[in-house]
């Protein structure tokens, strides 16, 4: 039996940091469904789940997994599935639901090479529009993207806090590479690791409203058997939890649901710079092209631009106030991403005219090798 | 006036007031529909087991059986459109201890959420599953269902309906169900005993309720609502014990009901615990 927290220095994948970080945070529930590249996870979580008195269970497709965490959350328990693309697109709407009855769980989604079955063993970094738009209708969610197998271990504790803490799906949106690549990996004391839990209720149980949100827009989440009589419901529904079929319901509804995430955005939205401080030429990056974006920003430099590194730890919600601040100064933007350009129309969208903005991306399948970026910026800027 | 006034002047309670979202009253449902009859059935049920209520949740998917997760007045869960039973699942894996009750309709349960009922029954998960089998999609105004009766009209079979239906209880039966009955919303007491042995036993419990949807199927297959609840009394045939492969819905030559399957089988949780928390006695 092995305790919850491994501290000390291993030699991990991904996908393994990315489990060891779930039971470091207190991930007691995980709800399967087997699929390549995010299977390790899955298949870590059930030999260490039963260590700590927690639960694994394999459900019969990517829908039932989904479906089963978010009714984990409910008894109380904080709860993950992890999937690639084609169980992605699968979850879409009960992800929606989680949305909607403010469930907090962790995704994660080992991203792979699209459309359809696409390149199931390569990389990719496709799938980061349907992480914000892939369920129908209006919402607010959070997607954090890990860079190395270490940044799995910390977004995935990073991932559980941010969902307790606002209660909402929050998505790990790893890739391949990532989940798969061997490295370093340093697990501190259990101690030093900072855990966040739900709010719950206090006060009189008759007068108790589901959606009555606290002081941050969130509100108190009890569990199924301490009383509360909860009704949760994806139909657009009142404080009280109940359905409400009308135009001032669905208001008050979305408003809570996009508040509670757009009113915080300074403690949810994570980014890190390298070289920015005179940087003319802004590298946006996240996941693993964030290497090759480390790289270009040096060798760029070598050549005498004046580049630097933005990386985007979360991704959704969009860093939008900091990309428009940064147009202002800046001469341009690249953002590498192993797509055909989906980040980089946000990027685009909130430079606003005031700076370029052009992408250096891929059909998928590998890494994209600096030389890419360093050509890019030669052909579009001057020296 | 043969009432005394005084007697009206305060509306009686009634014996299952406990249970409900009294708040929420109107329901939705349809006059001649069988649902509301169905759901006090599980809640007289629920009531006779001396079970706290704290200790049970209900869950439901989409569609007018499904509404009633919204009534109970249990924690209750009103999820997507089939995944009723894997939300369930979830609930009864990370809390052993819930009696989980899933009330939905036959639309929910066996087209869009087939998969998901063969996959809980097979692992004997610890799960009272209450079908109220109107052999339509009511809410959306009566298409053909993964349960309409061969040659039947629905809006989306105006000809006539070209498919079979699922024999529910052979369904459950073969798929791994520790518990199979089937009863008619004019069955009241018999439901009843069904479900409250469903809840307090172990296992997965499958229970088939029969109710009219008079509005958009009988309306379009000439039964009155009368008519529907007089096949149930004439056209259906007790038989505790009966072969799960002889209960297909055939009016014309009897429909069997009563408690096709009940047997001893370890469940999922407890298999879990068994193989997954050897110390967790300790």
């Amino acid at each position: 039996m092995k305790p919850a927290v491994l501290t000390g220095e291993h030699y991990i994948t991904g996908d393994i940091a990315c489990a060891e970080g779930a039971i470091a945070a207190g991930c007691l529930f995980f709800g399967a469904y087997p699929i390549t590249p995010a299977t390790e996870i899955a298949e870590h979580m059930a030999e260490r789940l039963p260590d700590i008195g927690g639960t694994f269970i394999q459900m019969e497709d990517e829908i039932a997994a989904i479906a089963s965490i978010l009714g984990a959350a409910w008894t109380g328990v904080k709860s993950m599935t992890a999937t690639s693309g084609p169980g992605f697109s699968l979850m879409m709407e009960n992800l929606g639901f989680g949305v909607c009855t403010e469930t907090p769980c962790v995704i994660v989604n080992v991203q792979r090479t699209g459309p359809s079955t696409g390149l199931p063993t390569m990389t990719g970094q496709g799938d980061m529009m349907q992480a914000r738009w892939g369920s129908h209708g209006d919402y607010e969610l959070i997607a954090l993207a890990p860079s190395s197998p270490q940044d799995c271990f910390h977004q995935t504790i990073r991932a559980f806090n941010l969902s307790e803490k606002y209660r909402v799906p929050v998505l790990i949106m790893a890739d391949e590479i990532v989940g798969h690549m061997s490295e370093k990996v340093v697990i501190p004391e259990a101690s030093e690791i900072h855990l966040v839990d739900r709010p719950k209720p206090t006060g009189r149980k008759d007068r108790f409203k589901l959606y009555e949100a606290g002081p941050n827009g969130v509100a108190p989440m009890p569990a199924i058997g301490e009383g509360y009589n909860v009704h949760v419901t994806g139909l657009t529904h009142d404080e009280r939890g109940y359905p409400a079929m009308n135009v001032e319901a669905q208001e008050q509804m979305m408003t809570r649901i996009k508040g509670k995430i757009q009113g915080n955005l300074d403690d949810i939205i994570e980014t890190e710079s390298y070289r920015m401080e005179d940087a003319e030429i802004v590298i946006v990056s996240y996941g693993i092209s964030v290497r090759t974006g480390l790289a270009a920003v040096d060798q760029a430099r070598e050549l005498g631009y004046k580049a630097g590194l933005l990386r985007l730890v979360t991704v959704w919600p969009f860093p939008e106030a900091m990309i428009r601040k940064i147009a202002t100064r800046v001469k341009g933007f690249i953002t590498v991403e192993i797509n055909l350009g989906q980040i980089h129309y946000e990027v685009e969208r909130c430079s606003g005219g005031k700076a370029p903005a052009f992408l250096v991306g891929s059909a998928g399948g590998k890494i994209i090798h600096p030389d890419k970026v360093i050509a890019c910026i030669q052909e579009k800027f001057q020296l | 006036m043969t009432t005394n006034p005084k007697k009206l002047a305060k509306q009686p309670e009634h014996p299952l007031d406990d249970l409900i979202r009294t708040e929420r009253i109107p329901h939705i449902w349809c006059p001649g529909c069988g649902i509301g009859t169905a759901f006090s059935s599980c809640l007289s049920a629920i009531k006779a087991t001396g079970i706290p209520y704290n200790k049970f949740t209900m869950v439901s998917g989409i569609g007018c059986s499904a509404r009633g997760a919204g009534y109970i007045k249990l924690d209750s869960f009103h999820t997507t459109h089939g995944r009723a039973i894997p939300f369930a699942s979830g609930i009864k894996m990370a809390k052993p201890d819930l009696k989980v009750i899933v009330f939905s309709g036959d639309g929910d349960l066996f087209a869009i959420g087939g998969n998901h009922f063969i996959h809980a029954a097979r692992r004997n998960m610890d799960l009272t599953v209450i079908c109220v089998n109107n052999l339509t999609y009511g809410m959306t105004g009566g298409q053909c269902a993964a349960t309409t009766p061969n040659k039947a009209k629905s809006t989306t079979t105006p000809l006539g309906n070209p498919d079979s239906p699922f024999n529910l209880p052979l369904l459950a039966y073969a798929a791994g169900a520790s518990y199979v009955a089937r009863w008619t919303i004019l069955h009241t007491r018999d439901l009843t005993t069904a479900i409250n042995e469903a809840i307090v036993r172990k296992g997965f419990s499958f229970i088939e309720v029969l109710s009219p949807c008079p509005i958009n199927y009988g309306r379009r297959n000439k039964e009155k609502p009368l008519d529907t609840l007089r096949l149930y009394q004439d056209k259906t045939i007790i038989k505790n014990g009966a072969d799960p492969a002889r209960a297909d819905i055939d009016f014309e030559k009897g429909v069997v009901i009563g408690k096709f399957i009940d047997i001893d089988r370890s469940t999922c949780d407890d298999r879990y615990t068994e193989l997954h928390r050897p110390c967790s006695d300790d």
